[in-house]
């Protein structure tokens, strides 16, 4: 699979290391989150068959995680962002 | 369908045209008392046991495609009981024993072959943790025997021990593990469980289930509704989108394992033998083909066909401890769909509907559960209450801390 770096052009996805749904980002609160929402945030997915929103970690090359959007039916890639905008501060 | 070396030798002789078909092709019933989602391994072995143990024979089988045709008909075969923790050895030994009485059971040659199973050492700390697992093996009834170094270089001269970065110190050895005819497995649990009367649907696709007041009454599929005092799913890789049909979301994700398969050979692999040190396990088909395989690819698909890298690697593992096997050419490689769970783990429990329950999360190890799986599911299914090696594998684990975590590697589907 090729994976098109916004910033770095086409990379084989070998570079990378794959962590799962781009739901994982929207980590609950913890100031209210309960114990059920810790549980379902980190063991449930969703799991589509079809196209699917999930983070690449670019190890081997600027370090910076991806948003891709991929088709697990076809592993067609349909879109590919910087899951924190270039620049932006944290 | 019966076999007999006199039938073999008639048939030879008249142009194979009196076989039968092993199983009936029933069209569906109205209702069922249990209806099994999945005929793979797990779902044709419940409806077996269900029909062998429990006396259960309104029972129907549902698959969407052919029997055999999913992951049970994709393995690379084989088996073995070398867990170490307690929520799983018992389970899996349970079902090694399973696998030595199925032939006799079935009255089917699945060509259970207990050549052994040999795991490689390549550390000091890595000795340590197989003798432990060794202990526990033994500890829960299993056989387990640790091998020095003469022992392995005499019983298999052929591998690499002297390579730079993995040098090989020993092995753990389970001798009553080894391979078997995984076509056979599904086509021995369909006959026997046909015989009892079951009924096998094929090309049947289970679309929704119809739940009224927290029950669930039957399965729409492809061919109508068919009611069901019971619904059992057993559908691998396709676990997550069948029961969002009931509203669940699973600790599962799917993803993709490739198998390789070389040209013929002699006889030169005793056993199935496993890389310690990287993800390559191997052993020899009786056609003599090299069957291998490594890691999963790493995410998340339902594609059934895997990516280069993956390749490189499974062969890179196995050139690291076997260099012979760069001589042999790849025949053969296919992918099938595995349900990571999010410990490695199994689960056969109940949902939170009632008369729905699951069976699911084998990860890339379901094979050699097959007959315990089944076993358990068709208890869980008959009595409502789990088989007694079968008490851990419950959905609250993970929200209780229970975990059945063999690898230590948390929530992360992709490394189990
Ligand atoms: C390449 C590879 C190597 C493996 N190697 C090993 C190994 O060496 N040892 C080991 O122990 N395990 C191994 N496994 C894992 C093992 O094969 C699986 O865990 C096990 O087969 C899964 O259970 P099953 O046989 O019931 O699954 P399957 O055979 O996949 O059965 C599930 C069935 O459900 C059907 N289905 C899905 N959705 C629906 C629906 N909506 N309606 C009706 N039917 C439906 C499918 O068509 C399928 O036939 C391997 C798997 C793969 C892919």
């Amino acid at each position: 699979m090729i994976i098109h770096h916004p910033l770095l052009g086409p990379r084989d996805s070998a570079e990378f290391v794959y962590l799962g749904a781009a739901a994982l980002m929207d980590r609950p609160d913890p100031e209210t989150a309960s114990a059920d929402d810790w549980h379902d945030y980190a063991y449930l997915r969703d799991n589509p068959a079809g196209p699917h929103r999930e983070l690449w970690f670019h190890e081997g090359g600027d370090r910076s995680i991806l948003i891709v959007t991929r088709d697990t039916t076809t592993h067609e890639i349909t879109d590919v962002a910087l899951a924190r905008p270039a620049g932006a501060q944290i | 369908m019966q076999y007999s070396g006199f039938k073999v030798i008639k048939e030879a002789l008249t142009g194979h045209k009196g076989w039968k078909p092993a199983w009936r092709d029933p069209d569906p019933k109205p209702h069922y008392d249990i209806v099994i989602i999945g005929g793979g391994g797990h779902g044709l072995a419940t409806a077996h046991y269900l029909a062998s143990v429990f006396d259960r024979h309104k029972v129907a089988v549902i698959e969407k495609g052919w029997i055999g045709g999913g992951n049970v008909g994709r393995n690379t075969t084989i088996i073995r009981s070398n867990y170490l923790l307690d929520g799983n050895e018992p389970f899996y030994e349970f079902s090694l024993k399973l696998w030595e009485g199925l032939e006799q059971d079935l009255n089917y040659n699945a060509m259970v072959s207990q050549r052994g199973i040999m795991n490689l050492i390549h550390s000091d700390a890595q000795r340590d943790a197989f003798i432990r697992r060794g202990n526990a093996m033994i500890l829960n009834g299993a056989d387990a025997e640790y091998l020095d170094l003469a022992q392995i270089k005499k019983e298999y001269p052929f591998l690499n021990f002297d390579d730079a970065r993995f040098p090989i110190k020993g092995g753990l050895a389970q001798r009553r593990g080894g391979t078997v005819r995984h076509d056979a497995v599904a086509w021995g649990y369909a006959r026997a469980a046909d015989r009892r009367g079951v009924d096998i649907i094929q090309n049947c696709e289970v679309t929704g289930f119809r739940i009224e007041n927290g029950n669930c009454l039957g399965v729409e599929t492809s061919r109508g509704f068919i009611g069901a005092g019971r619904v059992g799913c057993a559908v691998a890789g396709n676990s997550s989108r069948l029961m969002a049909k009931a509203g669940m979301r699973l600790p599962i994700e799917s993803h993709v394992l490739q198998a390789f398969v070389s040209e013929g050979l002699k006889p030169v692999l005793p056993g199935v033998i496993t890389f310690g040190a990287g993800h390559f396990y191997v052993s020899q088909s009786d056609k003599g083909g090299l069957v291998f395989g490594g890691d999963i690819d790493g995410y998340n698909s339902y594609a059934q066909r895997g990516n280069l890298p993956v390749v490189e690697d499974v062969c890179e593992g196995g050139m690291a401890i076997m260099p012979m096997i760069g001589r042999a050419r790849l025949l053969r490689m296919w992918g099938g769909i595995m349900d990571m769970s999010m410990d490695g783990s199994p689960i056969i429990d109940r949902t939170h509907v009632d008369g729905l329950y699951f069976n699911g999360g084998w990860c890339y190890g379901g094979f050699k559960a097959t007959p315990a799986s089944g076993y358990a599911f068709a208890h869980l299914l008959a009595r409502d209450e789990p088989h007694a090696t079968a008490t851990a594998y419950r959905f609250d684990r993970f929200r209780t801390g229970h975990m059945i975590d063999e690898k230590g590697m948390g929530n992360q589907p992709n490394l189990h």
